[in-house]
């Protein structure tokens, strides 16, 4: 027996008919999450929030057109994750200090869990789901990671790639000294910096062979 | 016959995944009706919850409801709760609220009351051993046997002891071997050294998310674990089900180090509250969250004594060591005196130590659990007592490392194999050691070069666990794994030893890991440096028992007897007449219309239950081989790293540059090259993070943590790494190993540490600094001579 006053009915305020109800309002299925929240949104979540109503945005994501409603406060993190199914980006620190979550912005290697989505309307985006060329064959840094073996647990390995290829955009002949700044926004834990190193050198090198 | 696949290098099975996205890891995961958890963490580092007021949370529209700690079952102390209503430290969970997404739930955290008692709290072992110091719990401040004690020190014990030097009051723990005081007297030159070895977070990459949902009375979790039928049954135990009722699926971990070796208390968290709410909840920790809950190597204070001859031989080593347990006491500063006694095989040994509680987050085991916090605070002496010594740092290594006869520990106990001495040569040609002590203290401008090394020893392995194999009608090799995926390759290279007894090539194998639905065997914890050992031998055992069942199904359709027939490239033939003889895959067929023990449906008995429930499960899939490794083993199994450091140390900024690092280990045979090389490097890197980098800073007045994130208490990063490193293995290979191998996990972690610290200590004309992390602001006290900011016993500065 508890000593510790609790306050509160630990009751859903959602029943289950309202909750369906606005799925079906708003035209989405259930059959998955991200559906499910982009639908269920001016109902639930969203509302509760002082000031937090989410808007209906286009983004070019990996080459395609994406239309998503989002919050104002949204990271382009979540919205890729949780709202577009593409969860290859990781989230390992929520502030810059990892890279984990790094994709491309019109090139340019960027932390998305520190964008807000509403900021890159208009804007490339690709991430590591987007690398693969359309015949399913890899992008020249991920054969290059391949062939070197690259990464141990591989949670960092989407942020780095992504990284690597903004690389190569800029420096496609690097030194291994450069390749080791140009990566240096990215951390991995397992420490396995020289097959990374060796990876990013090697990918470089498939890359000016293809170009 | 087809060549061996022990000894190459290969793609894992799950690297395309990985690079490209496709890999999921705990958070990538959805289910229908999915909610979102967010936790409520304690603000004091020690109170009691006396109210909850969470009606604005509960009334927030797309809040579903609350778990705390009169929903979870009660844990007896010590132990470790998922939720508390009386937190042991900052950052410790109380509650947790499911909405309908994160931000909402996060909102509703905010809008709960708590009202908080604080409580007495500590800090450091020591600060809590004083006469009047605070316990870290209420039951009392460390454990002796099963019981939650007081030890308390004397005003005189610290008197004795005297400014700047640890005291040694009563000990909880305490063994010698050999006659300690008759070593000293023994001894020329004696050290006498207080030391401070700080505590660090594990933080891997991969945050320990969990989601869970229910579905006819199974719990499907989906949690990021180090281990996956050893997690299984931890789940089992703590909801309280059967092993069958838990699913896990753990294909991918985002690395570990020892913080989720069977998963962790935090997961329970989201399996509770889909029960409670009857819907699948996604926990996701954030980088913050991890840094509280994510579990820290123990950190240590310690007295260390070591006599040595005039020889060079150790003649006494005497420490004492408090350990700082966390709230929930787990400590290592004992067995770390095992390491230092195979390490440095003294000649007569004293361990004594206190397992402290202290208010600050829980404590594991941290890749090299207590091996790699002695072997670097004992390094550094090492190098002290040879300058005083006179005898050559490498000398005072070989003078004292362990051979073939050699025995260690409290209980004296021998070992499998032990080839530190071939590694130490090995190491010293590829270091080019003779050439670059020639630099050591040379002075380049503000620059001074240090040169180190470091023998660091650890357990690498384990026994008794199972092999389960599959033989498939299409003729290829299912190689089923319970151990986990923290991408050391283990899945993939233990089972080569299965794959190798049958003479298989590795395109005609597949490995199926990851998902306790798949039909999993029981493992060894994928921790410790045990797969590779328990499994190369748990798969060779299924391998053997594979062939034999080959060979009793073709004499049976064939004639002849069993041991006529070899198994290799996809057949089973007769030796004399290799045209007599069927597909692999045909004999698949014949297993299954056999059935009994071909097909899985007769499991041996010896098996674990999780694995004849596994055999069972795949019954009629082909030819089911499954087998305990039941072979002989006797001593311990240990593996080693020697490590050599370059370093140049700016005496004006007491900046560390890495010029050169350089591994060699003893792990037997090696099985998969380019990925010891990983570990191998990897883990030393990690190393040079306790040398350099990682801890803890508390504020002593509030007990809150300020290094809390990963900027402030930064693991390394790919400049940190020094730009020339190399690495070799001195291949021998252990004779209690059918492949010869031994694990390789931790043994380079003390020895990237402790090169370093050492190649610091000579760049300071061999100086030991006595703590870590060496920080800029620590290397320029002592080159500076001033007074530093922290005293010699203070932890967490």
């Amino acid at each position: 027996m508890s000593e510790v006053e609790i306050i509160g009915t630990p009751e859903r305020t959602v029943s289950r008919r309202k909750f369906i109800m606005g799925v079906i309002a708003t035209g989405a299925t259930t059959s998955s999450v991200g559906y499910l929240f982009r639908g269920s949104q001016p109902l639930l979540g969203a509302m509760a929030v002082q000031g937090s109503v989410e808007r209906l945005v286009t983004l070019q994501v990996n080459g395609q057109q994406r239309r998503v409603d989002v919050l104002n406060q949204e990271t382009l993190a979540m919205t890729l994750r949780y709202k577009l199914g593409l969860t290859g980006t990781k989230l390992g620190c929520d502030r810059a200090e990892c890279g984990a979550c790094t994709v491309l912005i019109d090139g340019v290697a960027s932390y998305a869990c520190s964008v807000l989505t509403q900021s890159v309307r208009g804007k490339q985006i690709t991430t590591i789901e987007g690398l693969e060329n359309p015949d399913g064959s890899l992008h020249p840094v991920q054969q290059g990671v391949f062939d070197e073996g690259g990464f141990q647990c591989a949670f960092c390995a989407p942020g780095f790639i992504m990284s690597m290829v903004a690389m190569i955009e800029e420096n496609p002949n690097p030194t291994r000294q450069e390749a080791a700044q140009a990566l240096s926004g990215n951390l991995c834990r397992c420490c396995d910096y020289e097959k990374i190193l060796n990876s990013a050198l090697r990918g470089a090198e498939y890359a000016r062979r293809q170009a | 016959m087809a060549e061996k696949l022990i000894g190459q290098d290969i793609s894992p099975p799950d690297l395309v995944a990985k690079i490209t996205g496709r890999a999921k890891y705990s958070e990538d995961f959805r289910a229908d009706g999915m909610i979102f958890a967010k936790l409520l963490l304690s603000p004091m580092p020690h109170c009691r919850v006396r109210r909850i007021d969470a009606s604005a949370a509960l009334a927030m529209e797309g809040v579903f409801g609350m778990l705390t700690a009169d929903d979870v079952p009660a844990v007896d102390a010590p132990g470790e709760p998922c939720l508390t209503n009386e937190p042991l430290y900052e950052g410790e969970a109380i509650l947790a609220i499911a909405a309908v997404d994160e931000t909402t739930a996060a909102e509703a955290i905010e809008a709960i009351k708590i009202d908080y008692e604080p409580l007495p709290f500590v800090l450091t072992p020591l600060d809590s051993l004083k006469p009047d110091g605070p316990n870290g719990r209420l039951e009392g401040n460390t454990r002796v046997g099963r019981e939650i004690k007081t030890i308390k020190w004397t005003q005189e014990d610290f008197d004795i002891a005297g400014p700047g030097k640890m005291p040694m009051g009563e000990p909880s723990d305490e063994w010698t071997v050999g006659d300690i005081e008759k070593g000293f007297s023994e001894a020329k030159v004696i050290l006498d050294e207080t030391v401070v070895h700080q505590s660090l977070s594990h933080h891997p990459m991969e945050p320990r998310s969990t989601m869970a949902y229910w579905k006819n009375g199974k719990i499907y979790m989906h949690t990021s674990t180090q281990s996956v039928a050893r997690t299984r049954a931890s789940l089992a135990n703590m909801l309280d089900l059967d092993i069958e009722d838990v699913v896990l699926v753990g294909e991918f971990c985002g690395g570990g180090f020892g913080s989720k070796i069977s998963g962790s208390p935090i997961m329970q968290v989201p399996a509770h509250l889909s029960r409670k709410l009857n819907r699948p909840v996604m926990l996701r920790i954030t980088r913050y969250e991890e840094n509280y809950l994510g579990r820290a190597r123990p950190g240590m204070q310690a007295r260390i004594k070591i006599g040595f001859r005039e020889d060079g031989r150790i003649t006494a080593l005497d420490i004492y060591a408090l350990g700082d347990g966390g709230p929930y006491g787990t400590n290592d500063h004992m067995s770390g005196g095992s390491t230092a006694s195979l390490a440095y095989q003294p000649l007569n040994q004293r361990q004594r130590g206190v397992g402290v509680y202290t208010n600050t987050p829980p404590k594991a085991a941290q890749r090299g659990p207590g091996g790699a916090q002695y072997i670097g605070m004992l390094e550094p002496l090492m190098d002290k007592a040879a300058r005083e010594l006179g005898i050559d740092r490498l000398d005072l290594r070989r003078i004292n490392a362990p051979d073939g006869n050699s025995v260690f520990g409290p209980r004296q106990g021998g070992l499998t194999s032990v080839h530190v001495k071939e590694a130490i040569e090995k190491g010293v040609e590829l270091f080019g050691w003779d050439e670059r002590i020639q630099r050591s203290g040379q002075l380049n401008g503000t620059k001074k070069t240090g040169i180190g090394l470091a023998v660091s020893p650890y357990t690498a392995g384990s026994t008794g666990f199972d092999g389960l194999l599959v033989i498939r009608p299409d003729g290829k090799l299912q190689i089923h794994q319970g151990i986990g995926n923290l991408g050391t390759h283990s899945i993939a290279d233990t089972g080569r030893a299965a794959a190798d007894v049958l003479g298989l090539q590795w395109e005609d194998c597949e490995i199926v890991w990851g998902d306790t639905s798949q039909h999993l065997p029981w493992s060894s914890v994928q921790a410790g440096s045990q797969t590779t050992f328990a499994h190369t031998r748990a798969n060779h055992a299924a391998g053997m028992d594979a062939k034999q069942k080959l060979q009793e199904i073709a004499a049976l359709d064939l004639g002849g007897s069993p041991s006529d027939y070899e198994t290799s490239d996809g057949r089973v033939f007769h030796r004399s007449n290799p045209s007599r003889g069927m597909s692999l895959g045909a004999a698949a067929e014949r297993a299954i219309s056999l059935g009994g023990t071909y097909s899985g449906a007769e499991p041996a008995e010896d098996l674990n239950d999780m694995t004849k429930m596994a055999v069972r499960g795949l019954e009629g899939k082909g030819l089911v081989a499954a087998a305990r490794d039941n072979y002989p083993r006797e001593g311990a199994i240990q593996s080693w790293v020697v490590g050599f450091a370059e370093v140049e140390v700016d005496v004006e900024t007491g900046q560390v540059d890495l010029i050169n690092y350089t591994g060699v280990a003893d792990v037997g045979t090696v099985l998969h090259p380019r990925s010891l090389r990983a570990q191998g490097l990897g883990g030393s890197i990690q190393g040079m993070g306790i040398a350099m980098s990682q801890k803890w800073v508390f504020d002593p007045v509030w007990g809150v943590s300020f290094a809390n994130r990963l900027y402030t208490a930064r693991p390394p990063g790919i400049l940190d790494v020094p730009p020339d490193m190399d690495w070799a293995a001195v291949e021998i290979p252990d004779p209690q190993n059918p492949v010869g191998a031994k694990g390789i996990g931790e043994p380079p972690v003390g020895a990237g540490s402790a090169a370093l610290t050492s190649a610091i200590a000579d760049a300071l004309d061999g100086q030991c600094l006595c703590r870590t992390p060496l920080t800029a602001d620590v290397i320029l006290s002592e080159i500076e001579g001033r007074e530093p900011a922290y005293g010699p016993l203070d932890l967490h500065v």
